[in-house]
């Protein structure tokens, strides 16, 4: 019979589980309920366990200064020792940054096995893992027979659990630290006014290189480029995400938007966000651009190109028209708004 | 200690982006219609931390490079014939299976023994670098199983920028730029080699063709690819329940008559809902 166990850590503030941790928690509760299978949460960070009463019977926590920083070898040594305190057979964390960094090293010191980017667990008799291969173009599901298999549960595929109002006693597990050789010393992070990717967002502005290309005049107009992107993700909310080419002529010494960075590229070798409607503008949606967009429940586009072969059957709407008197218009419309 | 970093770069070979992937069923599992024929490339990610590897070697005198590949031996050798024109590298080919399905634990356990044969590298100084996720499996664990294999006690991922500290009292230390959530990057400290790096993007262009350096590379890479050891990857209990291309395909309304105020009108509109 299998037994599980959802592995959690804090947000930033230390004081409350992140989002990713609370979904983890509903993954766990739901294959457990399936499964007929004992459920454990273990926390990284004691101060937030408040916030998994009611998830499980059992909630173990690692606490102290050590584990405040999202740093490989102290995290592992926390994660394994609430596995072997847990000795489940199944373990879910989120695919956070954090435990992204460890939890392979984990399940090798365990002897188990890890898949990671898991988008659904099914299965009726056992656990069956629903993943994404080659930069999400196959889709698969997978099973393993050897355990502990580790299970890393992708952003915004599950709801966030609530907490109910009962008192929750974590036991505390002692974990044996190596000698400390990394420090974490900070964030960097744009400026508050140039923060451009929201990953809460509720809407996906993916920019292409034809913002930089040359329009009907024969001129490029890079500064009004800018100048309509940034105004329309501030007036909107939006997050703003990039084509790879339109990122890399930065590199190449080209008229460049200057707040992209590689940060904010979507497709092959950037992000696959997960937001509720995405709009993209001057892209030419190459089959990498298309990947970027696999998560992306709405989508539509504003495009010169009207038999572009990737758009067809990718967006529910494409515009075929002039990108910049498109977003000038909805700028104004978004300015009167207000 | 003797000055530099012994930097070890692991990179796969992908099919190139570009091309349509079509999923088969084999005898040994799932694969690639074609993968064998399809034009392949250097992992994009791997290729980066590969660039960076050849910086960071520039930049400290007494450093090496190697370039650790696991696929099979002839496609290598056509990837290697435009890698080898990009950096000096020694490669250390490891003869495999081709694509995304094999697992990533067999994986590591292949390269593992790989890079603890090769002569002369002083695991003291190692830097071991790599994608922080491949483009076909795009798990982002081999690198991390790899480094606990090695015993190496420090690990960064989604690595950009690494900045080493050359004089005064902590030489050899450097500071690590790794991605986090909301597009921030975590700052770390770490006393020096051993570490793991998973490279993400980093901040280096694809450095142009050098036809000297790749005459230079290929000395030793065709001699390499003769003495590749074959690796046979064990399944470790995965099963593959289905694997499919995604069905969905949307009924796409083309607009090519609406004015731009009508556009603007109807996307606006959309936002706010």
């Amino acid at each position: 019979m299998e037994s599980i166990l959802v592995l959690t850590h804090a947000d930033e503030s230390g004081a409350a589980l992140s989002k990713g941790s609370l979904e983890a928690v509903t993954a766990g509760r739901e294959l457990a309920a399936r499964l007929g299978a004992k459920l454990v949460v273990g926390i990284v960070a004691a101060d937030a366990a408040a916030q998994v009463a009611g998830a499980a019977k059992r909630v173990m926590a690692v606490e102290g200064e050590a584990f405040a920083q999202p740093r490989f070898a102290s995290d592992a040594a926390a994660c394994e020792a609430l596995c072997r305190a847990a000795m489940a057979t199944i373990v879910i964390a989120p695919g956070s940054s954090r435990f992204a960094r460890v939890m392979a090293a984990v399940a090798h010191r365990l002897g188990g096995v890890i898949d990671t980017h898991v988008t659904a667990i099914g299965g009726t008799d056992g656990a069956e893992a629903t993943r994404w291969f080659y930069r999400q173009r196959i889709e698969a599901v997978v099973s393993r027979d050897k355990r502990p298999w580790f299970l890393l549960v992708d952003a915004g595929t599950n709801a966030a659990f609530a907490s109910d109002a009962s008192e929750v006693k974590p036991e505390r597990i002692a974990v044996e630290l190596p000698p400390m050789r990394t420090n974490v010393t900070g964030m960097r992070a744009p400026k508050l006014d140039a923060q451009t990717i929201r990953p809460d967002a509720k809407l996906l502005f993916v920019a292409g290189a034809g913002w930089t290309k040359k329009q009907p005049d024969g001129q490029v107009h890079v500064e009004q480029a800018g100048e309509l992107i940034l105004k329309f993700v501030s007036a909107s909310g939006a997050s703003l995400g990039s084509s790879k080419s339109l990122v890399d002529q930065g590199g190449e010494g080209n008229s460049v938007l200057p707040f992209l960075t590689h940060l904010n590229q979507v497709g092959q070798t950037g992000s696959t966000p997960r937001h509720a409607k995405g709009l993209a503008t001057c892209c030419h949606g190459e089959e990498p651009h298309v990947v970027g967009w696999r998560f992306i429940a709405e989508r539509r586009a504003v495009s010169l190109d009207a038999n572009c072969g990737w758009t067809r059957g990718k967006a529910d709407v494409v515009y075929v028209a002039d990108a910049f008197a498109v977003m000038e218009k909805v700028n104004a419309l978004l300015g009167k708004n207000r | 200690m003797p000055a530099g970093f012994h930097i070890v770069v692991c990179a796969g070979i992908v099919p190139d982006p570009l091309q349509t992937l079509e999923p088969t069923t084999g005898p040994n599992g799932p694969g690639i219609k074609n993968e064998m024929v399809l034009p392949a490339v250097l992992d994009p990610w791997a290729a980066s931390a590969l660039y960076e590897a050849a910086n960071l070697a520039g930049k400290n005198p007494g450093s090496k490079v190697w370039l650790v590949s696991l696929g099979p031996k002839a496609k290598l050798q056509q990837v290697m014939m435009s890698v080898a024109q990009k950096v000096s590298f020694e490669l250390v080919p490891v003869d495999g299976p081709i694509g995304g399905f094999a697992d990533a634990q067999a994986t590591a356990a292949a390269l593992a023994d790989a890079i603890g044969a090769i002569p002369g590298l002083d695991r003291e100084r190692l830097l071991l670098f790599g994608g922080w996720e491949s483009a076909t499996r795009g798990a982002g664990v081999t690198l991390q199983l790899l480094g606990e294999r090695l015993g190496i006690a420090d690990q960064f991922q989604g690595v950009d920028a690494i900045d080493v500290r050359t004089d005064g009292h902590d030489a050899g230390s450097f500071e690590v730029l790794e991605r986090v959530e909301g597009g921030k990057h975590q700052v770390s400290v770490c006393a020096g080699a051993p570490a793991v790096l998973g490279w993400a993007t980093g901040n280096l262009p694809e450095p142009r063709n050098n036809p000297q350096v790749g005459m230079a590379n290929m000395r030793s890479i065709m001699p390499a690819l003769q003495r590749a050891k074959t690796a046979a990857l064990d399944a470790n209990g995965l099963r593959y329940v289905s694997v499919s291309l995604p069905k969905q395909q949307r009924t796409t309304r083309v607009e090519k008559n609406m004015s731009a105020e009508e556009i603007a009108r109807e996307i606006v509109e959309w936002v706010k809902q």
